[in-house]
């Protein structure tokens, strides 16, 4: 039985804008990605690092370049099929949070159980469960508005651990965060992983967080500049 | 997948509840504006067409004088006589009805109540031709007129301001220096254009002439009543009534009229255009409360696109398809639209019913306006609820996110 590999990326290439403002962030990508691993990807600001997650969360198309998820070809996906696979398959924590405004935590983690279509009290039930495995059991009713920076990427977090995706996406997860909170947070992504056999890819500036991981790849000028092992 | 969207629709509406009044407040306001405009605007030429019908249509009114306005002036002129008004009938066959009218203001009395009445005396045609019916008792008869008896009927006006809560009928009132029995009642009319018609004491031109004023002059007639032929061209009718006129008055060739024909098919004509002009122009004005309201909701929309796009970026990249966020856009825009429209609907419908007594006009529910401001306000409402975000849900995910 020889499965394709979780991810596959061949001389991905992502262009902003055209004309003079044109920019290339990145310049051909290959990575290949393993179910089970845990993959941290650092690198200087601007390299391109948040552009390669949001290809690979499948929130944005590439410029050229294939990238293959499960060994489907993710270019020949609708649009529809492409929300489908991030309802049932990936998990995405944004870096600037993505909350609904005016709602509250505790609906804000519950929304992806909705589109999956689950009862209320399952819903309210795992959204609990999620927000108090991020350290938030009593910020259940506050919207993002009253809370602050490193809650509010909390709930995010919850929000997308709350579905038990096959894959996370968490684009720097622990930015705002106190080291104390930051260790509980890997601790958590830790044990999806380990636990419940996630596949994470996590950007970080922080090289003890990226310690948790096995393997940590260093994205320079829209480039792998290196991708290092860890036994 | 409804039920959801319907779910989230109703949650996001209650998040933003400023949003959704706003929203509200311009489909109301719009439909209410029209509803009662064109409702009240409707009742006003409802109320005109029955009160022209209620004069008689084909109805002509001969009176001396060179007519309105200025040269309009009766004095001086002479009136008519009965003859000129028997002449006619039998000269023109295009006349059904013709009734010499003598008026005069005279004080009445019952018991402690008086009154100053216009008292028309004529002939018993006269009630056929102005289409008056009796709501009690009877009216007076050609017997009546050719022994001058003293018996008159009364409209309502004159019964509700001398004899209260009394019976009219059988009753005698002091007309003048002479007594005169009541013997019927007139069904009411209302208010036509040129006053109250149930203002009025009528009875047999003989006892008017012999028993009220006395008779200096046979030229006591100061109107003759004429209804014509159903069909009659009144054009050409006022040309042969305006021809035996003025030969009957001796005038010469180089000399105007000294007599006038009023027409009230030309009133009426008049009169249906003028409200029907003044319906459409109300409905034009409503009309465009409609577009200010539409132009509200759009800005509102416009104002909230920028967060709404946000919103659609964050539920596309944790799952939902563009179709649910659509069907979710739908359901609010389609919800708050429905809210303001069956509000306008209800708000029009107190304000007609009450304004109708006010401005006294007839208050008919004109089911066919309702359903056109309602439609065109849901329309308004979802078009600039539902467009924005289908351009929303067309974005990749990330780019709906950006926006700013
Ligand atoms: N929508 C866009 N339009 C134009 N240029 C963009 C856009 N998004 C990102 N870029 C550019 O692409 C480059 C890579 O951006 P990206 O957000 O991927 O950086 P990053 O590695 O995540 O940085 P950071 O560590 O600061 O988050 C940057 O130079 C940025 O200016
Ligand atoms: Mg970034």
């Amino acid at each position: 039985m020889n499965q394709p590999p979780l991810i596959e990326l061949r001389g991905l290439t992502k262009t902003y804008g055209v004309g003079d403002a044109m920019f290339q962030a990145l310049k051909g990508i290959d990575l290949t990605i393993h179910r089970g691993e845990f993959v941290a990807i650092m690198g200087p600001s601007g390299s391109g690092k948040s552009t390669l997650m949001n290809l690979l969360g499948c929130l944005d198309t590439p410029t050229t370049g294939s990238y293959r998820y499960e060994g489907i070809e993710v270019e020949t996906l609708n649009s529809n099929q492409r929300s489908l696979l991030r309802r049932y398959a990936l998990g995405f924590v944004f870096q600037g949070f993505n909350l609904l405004p005016r709602t509250s935590a505790l609906e804000n983690v519950e929304l992806p159980l909705l589109y999956r279509g689950m009862a209320r009290k399952e819903r309210q039930e795992k959204a609990t469960a999620a927000l108090n495995s991020v350290g938030l059991p009593n910020k259940l009713n506050n919207t993002p508005g009253e809370l602050s920076g490193g809650q509010q990427q909390r709930v995010a977090i919850a929000r997308a651990i709350v579905t038990e995706p096959s894959t996370l996406f968490a684009d720097e997860p622990t930015g705002n965060l106190d080291s104390v909170t930051t260790q509980d947070v890997v601790e958590i992504l830790t044990r999806l992983n380990v636990d419940r056999g996630i596949t994470i890819l996590l950007v970080t500036h922080e090289e003890d967080v990226a310690a948790c991981a096995r393997r940590t790849i260093v994205i320079k000028d829209g480039l792998v500049a290196s991708d290092t092992q860890r036994s | 997948m409804i039920w959801n969207a319907f779910a989230i629709a109703i949650r996001e509406i209650s998040r933003n509840l400023t949003r959704a009044f706003l929203t509200v407040l311009g489909v109301f306001i719009g439909v209410a504006s029209i509803i009662t405009m064109v409702t009240l605007g409707g009742g006003a030429t409802l109320a005109v067409k029955e009160q022209i019908s209620s004069l008689g249509s084909n109805l002509l009114t001969l009176r001396p004088g060179a007519g309105f306005g200025s040269r309009g002036s009766s004095a001086g002129v002479p009136h008519f006589t009965e003859m000129d008004s028997v002449i006619l009938g039998e000269q023109i066959a295009s006349i059904a009805a013709i009734a010499p009218v003598r008026t005069a203001s005279l004080s009445t009395i019952y018991l402690n109540n008086a009154r100053a009445s216009t008292i028309t005396g004529t002939t018993p045609v006269y009630f056929q031709i102005n289409k008056w019916t009796i709501a009690e008792g009877r009216f007076f008869t050609d017997a009546d007129l050719r022994s001058g008896g003293a018996v008159c009927v009364i409209g309502n006006t004159v019964r509700v301001e001398l004899f209260g809560t009394d019976n009219p009928i059988g009753a005698s009132i002091r007309i003048g220096r002479a007594s005169i029995e009541v013997i019927g009642l007139l069904a009411t009319k209302g208010q036509a254009g040129m006053g109250d018609q149930d203002d009025t004491i009528i009875m047999p031109l003989s006892t008017l002439q012999r028993r009220l004023i006395g008779r200096t002059s046979s030229n006591d007639i100061n109107q003759i009543s004429i209804s014509a032929v159903e069909g009659t061209d009144s054009i050409a009718l006022i040309a042969e009534i305006t021809q035996i006129m003025r030969q009957r008055r001796n005038l010469q060739s180089n000399q105007d009229n000294n007599f006038n024909i009023f027409d009230t098919r030309q009133i009426a004509e008049t009169l249906g255009s003028t409200t029907q002009l003044m319906t459409m122009l109300l409905a034009a004005v409503a009309g465009v409360s409609l577009l200010v309201g539409g132009i509200g909701i759009m800005n509102i929309m416009l104002v909230s696109v920028t967060e709404r796009t946000r919103e659609i970026g964050i539920r596309l990249a944790i799952g939902a398809t563009a179709s649910e966020v659509l069907l979710q856009f739908l359901v609010e825009a389609v919800t708050l639209s429905c809210i303001g429209g069956i509000a306008g609907i209800i708000l029009a419908f107190g304000l007609c019913y009450g304004l109708a007594q006010v401005i006294k006009v007839p208050f008919n529910f004109n089911t066919q306006i309702n359903v056109v401001a309602f439609v065109f306000s849901a329309i308004v409402g979802v078009m600039f609820g539902y467009m924005p975000a289908r351009r929303a849900a067309k974005l990749n995910p990330i780019d709906a996110l950006r926006h700013e």
